[in-house]
This record gives structure tokens, sequence and C-alpha cells, in this order.
């Protein structure tokens, strides 16, 4: 089996608070702060490996796992990281971030599925910096392909030909069951120890917490796994953003209010001064 | 330059406030740009949803009601929807982001080759253009986007839109045909829905929140949390970190990544006032913070602030409310 994973560079999302706008307003910049692979995209890169896994041996995979950004030259150090993990190939088309929007990712990761033919591709649910949530519905759109978003919990079948999700949705959990190929987007629970089952690891198979850490062993060999890299305007596509950012704002931010030393005090301010009880 | 068409949200029959709010983003997009607006209604039973809807002042009602728009799915919602849009000559498409939402219309767009802006929280005209407003960065930047295509999609932040005034009027109900399905839906069988259940408003909804972080140190205490939300007829929410160490159910999570709520009253009872979690409840009316650490960063945001260990102080805050309601 074949999964094709995506992965975007955000700037540290813990420090978030720090990013800054230029004094026109027409640019956001991350100086100073990490880079890193979308956290939801590296679940969507444990998932490939869990999902894959025999659980037994070596870490050897039943199938590959292609991990593909379309950003900067540099998310090549993001793209090793994932082939660190245990991924077995990388690809890079070279964009320029800014000039970049869900249509255009989604008619880029079209054609590379095109060339590739995965049975399955994994994203992460959203861009923790765009915070859109657009591209997975908008490519198994394209491809003609079912999608399964939100995923919290997938239960792969053995002969990996389908999977029975569990999505993370208002008021509950919806449950379906998608026949591949398909796109499937992952939440955050889909890393927890038991958010992924393929039914051939044993079943006392022990994950960990949220996605692994390279090992140096993985690190070294993940020097010399190969990373392709591609132009951007290569794929024919129509790079043409469709959402344009006129500018960039700061929002209002919220005062720090008083402190109040008694519960008695509290409340007495909460029914009338702020009137809310 | 066009009418603007609502999705409506509706569960178990019963319309959602959100829609509501989704309306209002309409009335004022279509004054903008000179046209009206009107509602799409999909599911398998729509339940007094309906009159609900005509009482919102759109144009039209869009009534598709098929067993098979039941669950929602994206593969099956999305044909109906572009028949509405094409039919109707809607340029600008918005939904509440809601689950459903934030599932459906970027498959929408998609298939209109539309642009399209996620969780906008406001809608401007500058140029004979509609410029939208949308938080991003966990609500750290704001981007003023506009989309250059013909037909716009859109899902707004309901929490920033006062929902519109019930009409005097009906909006006339028309019967959508329900188009062949896409090829897609026969990979996706929908096998069930499991409902947290609760006997608490909606989070996104209601008056009143109390979240709980870290600092409940575990599942049972909880209860601490849900006895002060009783009190005042509020929700229950949480932090990831609450949830990640399994306190709570996921769906309680309040945040960039979970719910994002804007009650009259917020109290964040035990937790820090990580990035991700204030982005989620910052448009709140009233914030009150409880926690031990005079420095946590919650303070920074909220209008009241008790320092004091949440143990002690919520159950005498419990003893207080009931004091002063009586």
């Amino acid at each position: 089996m074949k999964i094709l994973v995506t992965m975007k560079r955000v700037a540290d999302p813990d420090n978030a608070n720090k990013v800054k706008i230029s004094g026109d307003g027409t640019q956001v910049t991350s100086e100073g702060l990490e880079w890193k692979p979308n956290p939801f995209d590296e679940y969507a890169v444990e998932t490939a490996l869990r999902i894959l896994e025999d659980g037994v041996g070596s870490g050897n995979l039943r199938g590959e796992v292609i991990v593909v950004t379309i950003g900067p030259d540099e998310a090549t150090q993001q793209i090793r990281q994932c082939l660190a993990m245990g991924a077995d190939r990388g690809i890079v088309v070279q964009a320029e971030d800014a000039k970049l929007d869900a249509t255009v990712v989604s008619k880029v990761l079209q054609k590379l599925v095109e060339k590739e033919s995965p049975d399955l591709v994994l994203m992460g649910k959203q861009a923790v910096d765009g915070d859109s949530n657009q591209a997975a519905q908008m490519l198994a759109q394209r491809l003609g392909w079912p999608q399964t978003t939100f995923a919290g919990h997938l239960d792969v079948a053995a002969d990996l030909k389908s999977a029975t999700a569990i999505r993370e949705v208002d008021g509950g959990a919806a449950k379906v069951k998608v026949t591949f190929p398909a796109v499937v987007s992952v939440d955050l629970r889909i890393v927890t120890p038991e958010g992924v089952s393929n039914n051939v690891a044993p079943k006392d198979k022990a994950y960990q917490e949220g996605p692994r850490y390279a090992s140096l062993k993985g690190i070294m060999k993940a020097k010399k796994k190969p990373v392709e890299t591609m132009a951007l305007a290569a794929l024919g596509v129509d790079t043409q953003p469709k959402v344009r950012v006129l500018k960039y704002t700061q929002p209002a931010s919220r005062k720090a209010g008083i402190r109040v030393e008694t519960v008695q005090d509290l409340v007495l301010k909460l029914k009338d001064e702020a009137k809310v009880l | 330059m066009g009418n603007v068409l609502v999705i409506a949200q509706i569960i178990d029959g019963e319309m959602k406030k959100a829609t509501a709010s989704a309306a209002a983003f309409a009335a004022l997009a279509a004054s903008h740009i000179g046209g009206n607006y009107g509602i799409a209604a999909l599911g398998g039973d729509l339940g007094k949803a309906t009159d609900a809807l005509a009482s919102l002042g759109a144009a039209k009602v869009h009534v598709a009601e098929a067993k098979e728009l039941d669950s929602a799915l994206a593969e099956s919602w999305v044909p109906v929807l572009e028949q509405i849009v094409k039919a109707g000559g809607y340029s600008v498409i918005v939904s509440p982001a809601s689950s459903t939402g934030k599932d459906v219309l970027p498959r929408l767009a998609a298939r209109l080759d539309a642009g399209m802006a996620s969780e906008v929280t406001g809608v401007a005209f500058e140029g004979g253009k509609l410029v939208y407003t949308r938080p991003m960065y966990a609500g750290n930047v704001n981007g003023q986007v506009v989309i250059e295509t013909p037909i716009q999609v859109i899902t707004i932040r309901a929490t920033e839109f006062a929902p519109v005034a019930k009409s005097g009027s009906k909006s006339p109900v028309e019967k959508v045909a329900i188009p062949a399905p896409e090829a897609a839906i026969g990979r996706l069988e929908f096998l069930g829905f499991e409902k947290a259940v609760s006997a608490r408003p909606d989070l996104a909804e209601a008056r009143v929140v109390v979240s709980g972080g870290r600092g409940l140190k575990a599942k049972e205490n909880f209860k601490v949390i849900e006895e002060l939300a009783d009190l005042v007829g509020g929700a229950v929410g949480a932090t990831r970190a609450a949830v990640d160490a399994g306190f709570i159910h996921n769906d309680f999570q309040v945040g960039q990544t979970g719910k994002i709520v804007a009650p009259d009253l917020y109290f964040a009872v035990g937790l820090s006032g990580a990035l991700q979690h204030v982005a989620g409840m910052k448009s709140s009316k009233v914030i009150v913070a409880i926690n031990k650490d005079e420095e946590a960063p919650i303070f920074q945001v909220a209008d009241y602030g008790i320092v004091g260990d949440l143990f002690k102080v919520v159950p005498e805050l419990v003893q207080e409310i009931k004091k002063v309601a009586k």
C-alpha cells in the first residue's frame, strides 16, 4: 500500500503570539521563530506509520509512505524530520508560501496523486498558521474520492483496502467506513495510544501518546532517503491563488481586568457591575 | 452582483441558532452587493426547522429532504448544493463553521471552482469587493481577504454575528429535486452517530461556560466544574491539556483546534491560558479567571481574577451565587 502524507512547515505554533505584522501590513514575519512541521501533519505521518507497521521485527512497513510539502527549499529540513520518523521518501514542490491558497494546494496535490497513485492520502485537518481547514476536502473533490475529515480513530482492515473511522464532529462522534482510495484528514486524538489499529500488529502493541520521536538511527537513515524537488510551474496547474490577503491587522487585544480578593466580592461584581449573574 | 445562500444548520429537526447568525452575515453581504439571500436546508427529516427557517427574512427557503442527506456526508450534500447555487444564481455561499460546515463547504468550493475563506468574523465592502476578516495564527493575526472568483464560499464564526431577528412574514418554501449522487459516495458508508450525552446547553450556544484545565488534576474533579455550570445553567468546557490528560472528552475542548465560544460569562478554572485555548474564548463578554498561580497568562485576558486554590474557591463561589440568587 502506498500512503501519501502532506506536510506544511509552520512557525512554532507555541509562539504564535510572537508573529509580527510588517509596518505596511502586507506580511506576517516569523523572524526568530523556529520552523516545525505543522502538528496535525506530524500526526498524519504517525498515522501512516501505524497503519503500515506489522508491529513485530525491525519496523518494516507493509508499503510506502511518501511525505509531500509545498513550500520553500528550506522545508526539506522538515521533510527529513518526517523521514527520520520512518517515512520512505519526500517530495518538495518549490513555492512561496504567500502565493498559495487551498485551491492551489489542492490542485498541486491532485497532480501528485495522479502521478504517484497512492491508495490513501493522509493530511492534518488544518495548518495552524492559516487555520483554513480546506485543502483535504478540496483535494477529495478534485479527485472524485471520498473524504473522511477530522478522524480521531482509524481501524484499518488487515487487507489495507478500507478503514472504519470515528470522526470528531459537533455533538459527538460519527462513524463511517471508507474504501480506499480516499482522503483522510486527522484530528488530535488520532495519536492517542489507541488512535490507530491495523488488525495485523499484535493487540498488545503499545503506542505512546503523540507522534514518535526520531531515533538517532532514524536520523542517520533519513539522510540517505530520497527527496525529490520540483518546480511548481512544472506541474502544469493554475497557480493563481483565488484568495488574496489585502492586509494583516492586529486583533484588538483584551485588557487585563482587576483582581478581586474574595469570592463575595467577585459575585457582587458579576451581579452589579458586569450584570451577568 | 448576485445573491447570498445560507446553508442551514439543523440537528434533530431543529434549527440551530448559528443559522440565524449566518443569516445575519448573509443580510449584510447581500446589502453590500445589492442582492437578497436564500436559505438551503438539507436533511432526512427537517421537522419544524422549515418553519423556523421561513421566519429569518430570506427571499426563499430551498428544502432538500431525502434519507441519504440525513448523515450530512459532504459527498451526498455537494451535488444538491451545487444545483441550488446554480439554479438560484447565488454568488456567496455561507455556512456556520460547524463540523458539517467545515467538512462540506471546501468540497463544494472545489466543485464550483470557487475561492473560500474559513471562520470569517466580519465582512465589509471596499472598492466594489467584499472584504472578509478572518483570524489566523490562533487568533493572533487577522487577515483582510478578498476572493477573486465569481462564486465565493464562506464559513463564519457564528459567535461574531448577532442572529437576525425573527421576521413577521414567511419566506416562500421551495422543494428541491435531488440530483444523482457523486460516484465517491459508493466508497463511503455511514455507520452511525454517537451523541455526546449532556443535559447541559451546547457549548457553542451557552450563555455561560465553565472551563477546567490541568489544575483539576483528575477526571473525578471535573464535578467541581459541573456543579458550578449546573447552578448557572452553563455549559462545561475544557482545555486541550485537560483533554490530553483524559479528564474529559475531546468534544468539550475550547480553543483554536476545538470549539470557539463567546458566551456572556466565561469561567476559566485551573487553566493557565495557553495561546490555543485563549484563541477559542477571548471573544467572551466577561471572563473570570481562577488560578493559584498569580503569574498565569489567563489573568492578562480576564476581567476578574481570583488568585487561589480552585478546590476552595469554586465551592465557595457556588455557595455565594446560591445566596445572591435567593
